[in-house]
């Protein structure tokens, strides 16, 4: 028994020890340092450049401008391949541009011998820019006399819309209407680990890219496309990465680093950004502005929520409008008997690109729906939880939006555990008396829930493919090789335990190749949405099925005994007795050397997944607010999620700690801050983006409903992004408890609630 | 790589003075927490530097015969507030130097630097205004004193000459002893930010009457500002409620707390407002002031 | 502009060739010790934290000539013979390590705290109050943290917090690698 377990991280001690290498620890002697020239306008057109005086520094190897990179337009969204040339994301990029998108666009880029030299070429830049107005927002991208950011889109990205029931009539029949507009922030992942790639030749025509990303085998592909080139003279090899949560599901440098080593005659070369440059110029969350209506009868039955979205996904666009869309699709589930309307427009902007994030337009449209519904909750005089019991998901529910059955759904479950867990309603009781004991004190405290709904995956907008190798070893251990990439969530372990559950041999006798090498590695776009657990435990499932029967025909074949009566336990085939009949390794031994019988057992399983399983959960909190100060306190923080079986309990619960503390964040204080008139970016350093220290960190604690999802090998579900999800709108909505004012925008930051409280006359 | 042309280490007070008489232009570094940092933004001006980290002449803290307390300019947060804490001095100065960056930063980041890069932000500047800190500076024309609060010459300004070099700051007991003092840092994190506000209130109290109050505040004007107006009109008062409440009113008469893109003045005037009620309670309370 | 400097690097006599350009954190790199991150570059984060003369600080701040005479202390010296530290082991255990970028920094930060509080004689084990979390205190003195020093008094998570405030870490909420300092304490006492 391995899965369910508290399995140990594979990498902890290599972590702990600085002994794990991640990208920036691997180069090579007398690799050279590239670094990019940044726009600094917004919006405009470069009018000359010129680069002579850089070029003539000692040490400088090559500076090459707009002038100098392929005309190919490519995507770097992260998304496996589509066949439907509709479906594709938008190819809006060159490798440097002179058509100024955002505040740090690329323009041009220097190579030098080191970075200090590469650094004063920077300097030596002269650069003209013919500048136009900033389009920063909604009205201003889609005036109709505003120029088009790229020729012939209008400004839009995307659009879309669903109803799911008659959203009109619910709307007009329902005892009560509650409306509200929610707007989000520009959020930035701020993984520990800055964007760095770098890339030498080592044949002619053969590329070898070294980076810190997500999804190698995507990243070759754009690779490939971007640079005009076979895609197998590309070679991606992505070790130890040091976070991602989305920003690294985009191909970011690789393409620059591949086409700066193959111009150099193939030396190595190096893009390590700094914390600057990644906070504006790699990928951020698209800003949400939600307009939402919510009908809902006096008896506590939501009839109907109808949103209009308009997401901001800045000069490029990247993930585009899948994110509107895949936020859109990820509601249903939660309140699958009401009637549903959803519209959605992404527009370009003059912002620095928007792209995946963990919980890809969930989280924005999530505030915006626990919100209404809180609102809802209060019209009626309702308890906040038990409205939510009354209308959410429940197992054997089916999803409207795709017509198939909810398999599995533990949110009602969730809740009541939250509440008893949580002390919910002693909590309630005791804020009753402790507010109205000074309703206009300084010191308030309130109690807040919501609640989501997620996928695990992409299907059905994308393939959800997966690949998993194990290979018995001489030693009678096994190595398993998959193409879905460990970024720090744990998968690597959880594969492990999925692989042993399979083999019925022990986690310490699989060694998880950590690097994924598109060379080697079996086919698997990487990691995202969620789905590590979800789709690749099929592949693994099934190859851990297929190796342990060959092992099994082997010592069959050895022991001339029948299969049907062999297993293999810990480090031995046994019989139904349990009696040790021969040990794995001199079984392997065998099956390597044997003159005659025998051969290396492998197993190698490509698995598509057709189906996706909603995981649910909720946040419960209960804050204090010291009014004058305008500072909000988190006494408790709770998570409950149904995440269905979870594989490894410790990893899990890190998974929603870091969830939480990143919803947290979020909420409260981060905020990239752009000049409204300008669209000039303030704050993209770590002193004035303020991402919660561990003194801004509350405890914080959860737990696990765990249902059963038959569609999964392990009967798991997804959990990387979800922790996230309905954080903010708890916050937001233990804020109105405590204060009465309604924090419609986030973050709910110190400046934002002395705002909220002077409107009030709080203060 | 920092972008730096020349390097000097300074192997005491004197020969500092000599390295800057001798190339005028040449920039002291510390603990090098802000320096390093400039120089990394690319900022000119920061290309020579004499490196005066460590000198023995300038870490040590004593009192003198007459008690006055002398902090060297080279000391380090860390080292300072663990002198401070271990005698139970100065608490304002213990809060506004413990939330300076975090522990690693303390542990670099001198008191001289703190003061020296002109920021109207410093956290150490409100409490060392507060307590009437003076600063002595050093050039190879001789020695100068004058209070902190004067050596503040407008925003990222101070009045260093070119030659000069921060020594000592010295606190004179009678504005330390016997008093009740705190200080608050206003900032968007607990710890790793700039202050939006920073408030340091030192009082003596005699019969429950402010014998003396000394307020000053960091962010809330070009330069970190003490409110001598208001100080004046509460010597001398009983403490009450009201007289809180008249502090905060009138606090923002000598300050002038700007709008920008961290905060608006809006918003600065009334954490001023706020902090002026809490911290002058919270040091009228520490001095034994009965509310 | 090189200088050739004789420091202790993690208890062994070196000699250094280092650009007087250099920060620390790109010396120590560059000799091979590339367990110390960069994730800012300007003392916000911690990952580049080491220990000079037992002292925590952020290496990318630093230069490297300044390290002349003085001992250095990474995490490449903290396992010895194959066992990892006290600290490390705790890492591990209470699973504070997910992308583990900024888990060296960290680790070197809690050791020194953990051999402050013992320095100074703190009996570790009794000193914890785990039931001690953030508690609604007056807001004034919250925010104030006055407990720089490595004193054995007053240990609980809020001050483990304060200690660690210029760790950032992106992955785990903090949630685990508070516990990681308080098992650090437990593991530390224990082993002395």
């Amino acid at each position: 028994m391995s899965v369910g377990l508290s399995q140990e991280r594979l990498d902890a001690k290599a972590k702990v020890t600085g002994r794990c290498r991640f990208t920036a620890d691997l180069t090579l002697p007398g690799i050279r340092i590239a670094k990019y020239l940044h726009s600094t306008i917004a919006h405009g057109k470069v009018t000359s450049i010129d680069t002579s005086e850089a070029l003539a520094l000692p040490g400088v190897e090559g500076v090459f401008t707009f002038a100098d990179i392929p005309k190919v337009p490519f995507a770097t969204a992260g998304h496996a391949f589509n066949l439907d040339p509709a479906a594709r994301d938008k190819e809006d990029r060159l490798l440097l541009t002179e058509h100024v998108r955002y505040h740090g666009d690329e323009i041009a880029v220097v190579v030098a011998v080191d970075g200090l030299t590469a650094s004063k070429a920077l300097k030596k830049i002269k650069v003209t820019y013919e500048e136009y107005p900033a389009l920063l927002n909604h009205e201003q991208a889609l005036d109709d006399t505003a120029r088009e950011l790229h020729d012939g889109s209008g400004n839009r990205v995307g659009e879309h819309s669903y109803q799911c029931g008659d959203v009109p009539a619910a709307l007009a029949s329902a005892d009560a209407i509650l409306k509200g507009q929610f707007q989000t922030q520009m959020v930035q992942h701020c993984h520990m680990e800055n964007h760095v790639a770098w890339a030498y030749m080592d044949d002619t025509d053969h590329i070898v890219v070294m980076s810190s990303t997500q999804i190698p085998h995507i990243c070759r592909r754009i690779v490939s496309q971007a640079l005009d080139i076979p895609m197998s003279t590309v070679q991606v090899i992505k070790p130890a990465i040091g976070g991602g949560f989305g920003n690294k599901q985009d191909v970011v440098l690789e393409p620059m680093v591949a086409f700066l080593t193959k111009q150099l005659g193939g030396i190595p070369v190096m893009l390590e950004l700094t914390r600057e440059e990644c906070l504006t110029s790699t990928r951020i969350r698209h800003p949400f502005r939600v307009n939402i209506e919510c009908a809902v009868n006096n008896d506590g039955t939501l009839k109907a929520l109808a949103m209009d979205v308009s997401s901001n996904t800045g000069g490029y666009a990247s993930h585009g409008h899948s994110i509107a869309k895949a936020a859109g699709s990820k509601v249903v589930p939660l309140y699958p008997n009401a009637a549903i309307s959803y519209q959605a427009i992404t527009h370009y902007s003059n912002l620095p690109s928007a792209g995946a994030m963990r919980g890809y337009g969930s989280p924005q449209i999530v505030f915006a729906v626990e919100s209404i519904m809180e609102e809802a909750a209060r019209k009626l005089g309702m308890d906040s939880i038990d409205f939510r019991l009354k209308n959410v998901a429940q197992t054997g529910d089916t999803n409207p939006l795709t017509g198939k059955v909810i398999e599995s759904a533990g949110i009602r479950e969730c809740l009541h555990k939250g509440r008893e867990q949580f002390l919910w309603d002693q909590k309630k009781q005791d804020h009753s008396r402790f507010n109205s004991a000074c309703k206009t004190g300084n010191i308030r405290r309130g109690l807040g829930v919501a609640c989501f709904s997620y996928g695990s995956g992409t299907y059905p907008a994308s393939v959800e493919i997966a690949g998993a190798r194990m290979i018995l070893n001489q030693d009678g251990r096994v190595t398993v090789q998959i193409g879905a990439t460990e970024i720090g969530q744990g998968s690597d372990t959880v594969i492990a335990q999925m692989a042993a559950e399979k083999l019925g041999i022990p986690v310490s006798a699989i060694r998880v190749v950590s690097t994924q090498d598109t060379d080697t590695t079996p086919f698997d776009p990487g990691s995202f949405a969620s789905r590590q657990t979800y789709v690749v435990c099929q592949a693994v499932a099934e190859a851990g099925d297929l190796l342990r029967q060959r092992i099994l025909e082997h010592a069959s074949c050895m022991l001339e005994i029948a299969v049907d009566q062999l297993t293999v336990s810990e480090d031995a085939v046994i019989d139904t007795s349990d009696n040790v009949l021969l040990s794995l390794k001199d079984l392997a031994l065998d099956a390597y050397y044997h003159k005659t019988r025998g051969q290396q057992l492998t197993a190698e399983v490509s698995r598509k997944v057709t189906t996706n399983a909603y995981s649910y959960g909720c946040t419960l909190v209960e804050v204090e607010i010291d009014i004058a100060l305008c500072q909000l306190t988190i006494l408790a923080i709770r998570n409950i999620h149904d995440s269905g079986k979870i594989i490894n309990p410790d990893l899990a619960a890190g998974q929603v700690y870091g969830g939480v503390g990143m919803g947290i964040s979020g909420a409260l204080s981060e905020e990239l801050l752009a000049d409204p008139e300008t669209g000039w970016i303030y704050n993209n350093n770590l002193l004035d983006y303020k991402i919660a220290t561990m003194m801004d960190s509350p405890d914080i604690s959860c737990d696990f409903v765990e249902t059963h999802e038959p569609t999964a090998a392990f009967g798991n579900k997804s959990l990387g992004e979800p922790p996230l999800l309905s954080v903010a709108p708890a916050i937001r909505n233990a804020i109105l408890d405590a204060t009465g004012v309604a924090m419609n925008q986030l973050p709910m930051s110190p400046k934002a609630l002395f705002t909220a409280f002077r409107a009030a006359e709080l203060i | 790589m920092f972008p730096i042309d020349q390097y000097h280490r300074a192997s005491s007070v004197e020969h500092a003075c000599s390295l800057l008489a001798e190339y005028p232009g040449r920039k002291l570094i510390a603990g090098g927490t802000d320096v390093l940092i400039r120089l990394r933004e690319g900022k000119s001006g920061f290309s020579s530097l004499i490196d005066i980290h460590d000198l023995d002449e300038l870490t040590w803290i004593n009192h003198t015969a007459d008690g006055t307390l002398q902090i060297g300019s080279g000391v380090t947060f860390t080292q300072l507030i663990n002198y401070l804490k271990n005698d139970s001095l100065l608490p304002a100065l213990v809060e506004g130097s413990s939330s300076i960056g975090g522990p690693q930063v303390r542990n670099m980041a001198t008191l001289g630097g703190n003061i020296c890069n002109g920021a109207t932000s410093a956290d150490s500047a409100a409490p060392l205004l507060a307590f009437n800190a003076r600063i002595t500076l050093k050039s190879q024309s001789g020695t100068r004193e004058v209070p902190v609060e004067d050596f503040y010459a407008g925003p990222g300004k101070v009045h260093l000459e070119p030659d000069e070099i921060v020594t000592t700051f010295s606190i004179n007991q009678e504005d330390h002893q016997n008093t009740g003092s705190h200080f608050y840092k206003y900032a968007m994190r607990k710890a790793m930010d700039i202050a939006t506000i920073g408030c340091a209130a030192v009082c003596r109290i005699e019969e429950n009457r402010i014998q003396s109050l000394r307020l000053a505040y960091t962010v809330a004007a070009p330069v970190p500002t003490r409110c001598h107006v208001l100080e004046e009109q509460v010597n001398g008062q009983p403490v009450s409620g009201k007289l809180i409440r008249d502090i905060a009113a009138m606090v923002l008469e000598e300050l002038s707390p700007r709008n920008s893109w961290r905060a608006s003045k809006d918003f600065r005037e009334h954490i001023i407002r706020t902090l002026a009620d809490r911290v002058v309670t919270e040091a009228i309370i520490r001095a034994g002031g009965q509310l | 502009m090189k200088q050739i400097i004789q420091c202790q690097l993690n208890g062994k006599p070196v000699e250094l060739v280092v650009d007087v350009r250099q920060s620390l954190l790109e010396a120590l790199r560059g000799h091979g010790l590339t367990g110390c991150k960069e994730g800012c570059g300007v003392g916000e984060c911690g990952a580049c934290t080491v220990l000079i003369d037992e002292v925590p600080i952020d290496s990318c701040i630093t230069l490297a000539i300044r390290v002349e005479g003085r001992s250095i202390r990474t995490i490449e010296g903290e396992t010895v013979n194959g066992k990892l530290s006290a600290v490390q082991q705790a890492y591990v255990d209470a699973g504070a390590v997910q992308c583990g970028f900024c888990t060296p920094g960290l680790v070197m930060k809690t050791t020194s705290y953990v051999e402050g509080i013992s320095r100074s004689g703190g009996c570790c084990q009794n000193q914890i109050d785990s039931q001690n979390q953030v508690d609604s205190q007056n807001p004034v003195d919250s925010q104030n943290p006055v407990d720089s020093q490595n004193k054995a008094d007053n240990i609980n998570r809020e001050t483990i917090r304060r200690e660690h405030a210029g760790n950032l870490c992106r992955c785990t909420g903090y949630q685990t690698v508070v516990d990681a300092v308080e098992k650090s304490i437990q593991y530390y006492s224990g082993q002395e």
